[in-house]
């Protein structure tokens, strides 16, 4: 078979089967986009700005699991990119960018619309190619889609030149089956010695705790981490990535950890002796001052990627290997282990839990005037049950999204966890759609974050993306004046929210439903009213109190002990 | 950062000859904050592959997490640390010196003693090759006194441990 160097590209995304592309055409990419009008197998997503190409291939891959793969064209096309790419990379998602580059004889002159691609992209993903001839193509798009999903995943970019897409020059064709990379290949398994010492550590442990992270949705170990704890019966908290690996309205777990996560959970981190931490990567958000993370324990790490064993917190043991198939190898040798498990001290530990979860951190007090953040939250996962795809920007309503809805599966929590950022959650929410068409998929956001994706509104009427967006519409950059609030002693420079949008007739203009809702003994009548209409994206706007903060809040330097506590329990006593 | 427990490592990496692998590994230790004290680039018998030494300043935590994000970096074939086993090190140092007639017999006495070889002459200057471990050739331009040295050059330290042991050019899985 003989074929162009698009056509090539096109035959390489058929071949690893590739449902849709998310793009944005331009000079240096034409020649592919007349290959791509020629099939319909891939369906294309013309989005409104290349950063929503991005974010909604991210959000498609942290969904459904397989490479959101991107197509945009050079210079301002993959610099519009940077910041999706970099989300992606941070929260480790599998994603495939193709950008076009200017003619191999113009690299490097400064040509219209030339950029640096691989070198502007560079730390911001997993691996780069710039391809220098048409016979490399193929091998590189199987090299790419294997770093991309392979070991800890990350986006990968293809840059390719315009020159070797000419329809005009066309090579023979094949697919490689299989690619050999000596210098990658990530780790899978560990030895059963250290799994036998793990193992006997971990049922030893007097107050244990077990906390996971985004490591076990990407690496599909759901399910094993679901025995291990049930075997068990001890405790287990999920970092804001993490949430959904294990079912949240589980009586054995704690509610999220970390800056703003529950009580019980950091006081347990705190106290604990044997920490269990999976696919999770001790960020400062999760650790809060790190000389007091959790002093009194043997901490063992199970990781993918060994550069994040020790890394910010030393580690006594570690396990490196694909989570899935290290939690079934642990759970195997803990069968052996089980008898060892000193059952008294474990439910003296789950007392004293059972003593904190009595503060109910998240109770929250509610007003017959304004609406509270958290209840819409609530309000939301009611008329859902629970069920939804739930999509976020970055702010107070992600953390209360994240506080407040429960979610018992995962890949349903869909946020920016690493790079926190704002304009993620409506496209995120269109490739989730795209995922799953017939799930409810709504986009929790703020007035401020909706605004920086705002346009993609349009791609969401073309393509027919019934996306729910509930906008916690505060009027404020609520994380923003809630440190000005702590730190900056009120002063609130440029967090206020001026000249705001009519969002209902926003919404309308672009061909969608819009509804405000400010009075609280609407909110549940009418968010069901918006939810009900199936097939049109609806645009609930909600007046929320201006001054909620979040809570418990650990401020930095602070340990886990050291919460703030919302002025509702502030008054409840210490357990 | 100055940290007391710094010390000085040699780190030998063997990385796939491919377009931008020098930028990758230079641009995660700007990124990262580690420090480069010398690197050295040049390929090798095997054509697909250059080998790196790498000199380094830092603490024991530090490189670790150096070596753990190098063998994670996609072009790298093999990493490793030098430091610790029985290794060789060699460096090349090129020096301009400018020498006038009562400085001769000094300089010449002084490339005697360190084995050095002048390799170049005008009627002001002299240029001598140096080749040994980095404390001789630091020794050797701290001996140049009142010599005024016009330009010099150092390849950097390059570095193969002692023995049969070699670096694989495969990484295990
Ligand atoms: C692109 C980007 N710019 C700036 C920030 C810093 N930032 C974090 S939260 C926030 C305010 C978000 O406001 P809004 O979307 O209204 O959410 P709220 O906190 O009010 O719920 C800002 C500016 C960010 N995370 N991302
Ligand atoms: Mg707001």
């Amino acid at each position: 078979m003989k074929l162009s160097g698009s056509e090539i590209i096109i035959e390489c995304l058929k071949k690893e089967g590739v449902e849709y592309i998310f793009g944005y055409p331009g000079g240096a990419v034409l020649h592919i986009y007349d290959a791509l009008f020629n099939t319909d197998k891939i369906k294309h997503v013309l989005v409104r700005h290349e950063q929503g190409a991005t974010h909604a291939a991210d959000g498609y891959a942290r969904a459904c699991g397989k490479p959101g793969v991107v197509l945009v064209t050079s210079g301002p096309g993959i610099t519009n990119c940077v910041t999706g790419l970099a989300t992606a990379h941070m929260d480790s998602i599998p994603m495939i960018v193709i950008s076009g580059q200017v003619s191999r004889q113009y690299v490097g002159s400064d040509a219209f619309q030339e950029a640096d691609a691989t070198g502007i992209t560079r730390p911001i993903t997993k691996h780069n190619f710039l391809i220098d001839s048409r016979e490399s193509i193929a091998e590189v798009f199987k090299k790419a889609f294997k770093i991309a999903t392979t070991g800890r995943p990350g986006p990968v970019l293809i840059d390719i030149p315009k020159d070797l897409t000419d329809p005009k020059v066309k090579i023979s064709f094949s697919y490689p089956k299989k690619i050999n990379l000596r210098s990658y290949k990530p780790a899978i398994r560990e030895s059963r010695e250290k799994i036998d010492e793990v193992a006997e550590l971990i049922s030893k442990a007097k107050k244990p705790m077990i906390y996971t992270g985004g490591g076990v949705i990407l690496g599909n170990a759901h399910k094993h981490l679901y025995s291990l704890v049930k075997k068990l019966n001890y405790p287990i908290t999920n970092t804001l990535m993490g949430l959904g690996g294990y079912p949240a309205t589980d009586n054995q777990f704690l509610g999220m950890l970390g800056m703003h996560g529950t009580y019980e959970a950091n006081m347990a981190m705190h106290d604990c002796d044997v920490l269990l931490a999976i696919g999770a990567r001790f960020d400062d958000r999760v650790t809060g001052d790190t000389s007091k993370f959790c002093p009194s324990a043997k901490i063992i790490h199970i990781d993918v990627d060994p550069s994040s064993i020790s890394k910010i917190i030393s580690v006594d043991h570690s396990l490196v290997g694909e989570t899935a198939f290290i939690l079934k190898q642990l759970n195997k040798s803990l069968d052996r282990y089980i008898k060892k498990i000193d059952t008294k001290s474990i439910d003296k530990w789950w007392r004293k839990i059972e003593k904190w979860k009595k503060k109910k951190c998240l109770d929250y007090k509610k007003s017959k005037d304004i609406i509270k953040p958290q209840q819409v939250i609530e309000t939301l996962y009611e008329i859902t049950k629970g069920n939804a795809f739930v999509t976020s920007d970055v702010g107070q309503h992600q953390m209360w999204a994240a506080q407040y809805y429960k979610f018992d599966k995962p890949n349903r929590w869909i946020n920016s966890g690493g790079l926190g950022t704002m304009g993620f959650g409506l496209p995120a929410a269109m490739g989730v759609k795209l995922a799953y068409p017939k799930s409810e998929v709504v986009c929790v956001t703020g007035e401020a974050s909706i605004l920086m994706c705002i346009q993609e509104l349009a791609t969401c009427l073309q393509y027919h993306l019934p996306i729910k967006i509930v906008n916690l519409n505060n009027r404020y950059m609520g994380m923003v004046r809630q440190w000005q609030e702590f730190f900056y002693e009120g002063r609130y420079a440029m967090s206020y929210m001026e000249a705001l949008p009519d969002f209902c007739k926003l919404s309308t203009s672009f061909g969608h439903i819009g509804i405000q809702i400010d009075k609280p003994n609407e909110l549940e009548v009418k968010m069901k009213e918006a939810m009900k209409m199936k097939n049109r994206l609806v645009f609930i706007d909600i007046i929320t109190d201006q001054e909620e903060n979040v809570y418990p809040m650990i401020k930095s330097g602070q340990a886990h002990n050291e919460m703030h506590l919302s002025p509702t329990n502030e008054d409840t006593e210490l357990a | 950062m100055t940290d007391n427990n710094e010390k000085r490592y040699i780190i030998s990496v063997l990385v796939e000859n491919e377009f931008g692998s020098l930028s990758r590994i230079a641009g995660l230790f700007s990124a990262r904050g580690y420090n480069i004290h010398c690197l050295n680039v040049a390929p090798t018998n095997d054509e697909s592959i250059s080998r790196m030494t790498i000199v380094t300043m830092c603490n024991e935590q530090k490189i670790n997490q150096v070596m753990k994000q190098l063998d994670k970096l996609v072009d790298i074939v093999n990493v490793k640390d030098l430091t610790e086993e029985t290794h060789i090190e060699r460096e090349m140092l090129l020096l301009k010196l400018k020498c006038n007639k009562n400085q001769r017999e000094e300089l010449k006495r002084l490339v005697d003693i360190f084995r050095a070889r002048i390799i170049d002459v005008t009627d002001t200057t002299y240029t001598v090759e140096l080749t040994g471990a980095s404390e001789k050739i630091l020794a050797f331009v701290n001996s140049m006194g009142k010599i005024k040295i016009i330009e010099m050059v150092r390849s950097g330290a390059l570095g193969i441990s002692r023995g049969r042991d070699s670096l694989e050019n495969i990484k295990r899985g």
